[in-house]
């Protein structure tokens, strides 16, 4: 199920003075999924971003917007982007920022849909400097929405939202991807990848050290937790060979293993009265600590 | 129908494309209207400075007043420019709000053009200040289509004052800016015989003025009220001052296609 590719790089590359950012990356966004690209502080995802949104030319290799040069006007009118930066005028008021980027594009939302999907309806009249943190974040989400894009660029879009902006944001992008649009998604917080990426790429150092979905990246990690509530001493258990680590927090196990089966073999052969048995797949975070680590 | 596929065929109409460049001029002046930290100086400055300078310490000259008032008509009308877009673009460009608007589809011009139209307004508000000054404080008497000329060398005069702020906002950092346009506007009107006339400072500053373009404004408008110096004709003046804007708009492209 390979559907159209709407952005692409192709080994490309950029160097500021003597740190080269990003070295011979390939990537794509495809119609109507969900991309997180995932990397430490420094790794390269905001020049990988730049790169696509023509903010920056590359020094080697192409970037692309619907195969075209991504500064192109045509291009530009096709995507919309949260930036981690917006420095929106703060004399403007919210319906004023709408208004105005609304008129940027030949078949925009409506207000009232743009207002609905970014959950800022009650701020419409207020002036952008006079808001939270958070509602700033949303009028920005406001804003990336108003031109009914294409494809959307997020990042770090939440960072500053409550729980309750996060779900409701999530909500909007699982909307969108179901109307066909693409989402380029850059992220601090893994959860967030684990709930909405259809495809993870992790970049370390400026390069792709892991690409695919979810479960691919998951499934790179052998690792398993296995939790349990036992009498069996937990330097006991760490000394087994299998054993990775283990923790014990309020009386429970939680045993970090690359051989569950054996493991919990033994635990139940040891202990006959061990209970709230459970083993856990590696989540992303644990999948993306262990590939920056062999990275590194 | 697959609304997505019809929104990357249907083209952009003029209309649409107007509309645009309205909307970016108007929300222009209503950031500026309600930003008075930054209006109200520009505004009230070269008038402040024209009272102190040009009519206070000049009582009774006839043609010193006239002079002055011609000369200090440009010095008015560059700040706007200057300012405007020394300081403006500087702002936008470091916060990441020029990004944003390029990154989305913004049309090209509208956000120079929103800023040039804020300049000229400006200007023609400093003008009418200065012009009303000058008429009941100084004594200055001109034909109505003298003060009508004056006011379009005033208009079209911020032109080449926003392109050599917009050389400036595309480089320097915010905190700087202000600074830095100060640094080019108060010793550029001193050198172009904005406050003392050429002809009252040191020979070598007469032959290097024809490199500033307040100079060549400053010709323009003295040529209006028959005071402009023999060297050079009108039509020169023009040309140099196409040439500068020009030139500096080309830089200044260059930079901030290359900038962030």
């Amino acid at each position: 199920m390979t559907s159209e590719v709407v952005a692409r790089l192709e080994q490309a590359g950029k160097r500021y003075g003597q740190v080269q950012a990003l070295d011979r990356v390939d990537l794509e966004v495809r119609r109507g999924e969900v991309l997180a690209v995932l990397g430490p502080n420094g790794a390269g995802k905001t020049t990988a971003i730049s790169l696509l949104l023509g903010l920056l030319q590359p020094d080697a290799g192409r970037a692309t917007l619907f195969g075209e040069a991504p500064n192109a006007l045509a291009a530009r009118r096709r995507i919309g982007a949260m930036l981690q930066t917006a420095g929106v005028p703060e004399t403007l008021t919210v319906g004023e920022l709408i208004t105005l980027f609304r008129s940027y594009y030949p078949w925009p939302r409506t207000v009232a849909d743009t207002v609905e999907l970014a959950g800022v309806g009650d701020l419409l009249r207020c002036r952008y400097g006079r808001l939270s943190g958070g509602q700033q974040r949303r009028v920005q989400f406001a804003l990336a929405l108003a031109g009914r894009a294409e494809i959307l660029f997020l990042d770090e879009p939440t960072t500053g939202l409550d729980v309750e902006g996060r779900a409701a944001l999530w909500k909007t992008i699982r909307a969108l991807v179901g109307e066909g649009c693409a989402i380029v998604l850059t992220t601090h917080y893994l959860e967030e990848a684990e709930a909405l990426a259809d495809r993870v790429n992790v970049l370390m150092r400026g390069r792709i050290v892991a690409e695919g979905s979810v479960a691919q990246i998951r499934a790179r990690v052998a690792q398993r937790r296995i939790g349990c509530v036992s009498r069996l001493a937990r330097e006991a258990i760490a000394a087994w060979p299998e054993v990775r680590s283990v923790a014990c927090e309020g009386g429970r196990l939680e045993i970090v293993t690359d051989a569950a089966e054996a493991v919990v073999r033994r635990l139940l052969a040891e202990d006959a009265g061990l209970g709230e048995l459970e083993v856990r797949r590696a989540g992303l975070a644990e999948a993306f600590v262990e590939i920056t680590r062999e990275a590194a | 129908m697959n609304t997505i596929a019809a929104s990357s065929e249907k083209p952009f109409s003029n209309g649409a494309v107007l509309a645009s460049y309205l909307l970016e001029a108007h929300f222009e002046f209503l950031r500026v209207l309600r930003t008075p930290a930054f209006a109200v100086p520009t505004l009230l400055f070269p008038p402040m400075f024209y009272l102190l300078f040009g009519l206070l310490l000049n009582r009774g000259n006839h043609d010193a007043a006239q002079y002055l008032f011609a000369t200090y008509s440009v010095f008015g009308v560059m700040a706007p420019g200057l300012f405007g877009f020394g300081v403006g673009v500087a702002v936008e460009r470091e916060r990441g709000w020029l990004s944003l608007k390029r990154v989305a589809p913004m049309p090209p011009g509208a956000y120079l053009l929103a800023k040039m139209a804020m300049a000229a307004l400006f200007a023609g508000i400093i003008y009418a200040a200065l012009a009303a000054m000058a008429a009941a404080l100084g004594g200055v008497r001109l034909a109505l289509a003298q003060w009508l000329l004056l006011g379009a060398i005033a208009a079209f005069g911020v032109l080449p004052f926003c392109a050599l702020g917009l050389v400036i906002g595309s480089r320097a950092n915010a905190a700087a800016a202000p600074a830095i346009v100060n640094f080019i506007y108060l010793p550029m009107a001193f050198l172009s015989g904005l406050w003392i006339p050429l002809s009252m400072l040191p020979g070598v500053l007469s032959q290097i003025a024809p490199l500033w373009p307040a100079y060549h404004l400053a010709e323009l408008a003295l040529g209006v009220i028959g005071q402009g110096s023999s060297s050079g004709s009108v039509p020169w003046h023009i040309l140099a001052l196409v040439a500068f804007t020009a030139a500096c708009f080309a830089i200044a492209r260059r930079r901030l296609a290359r900038a962030e």
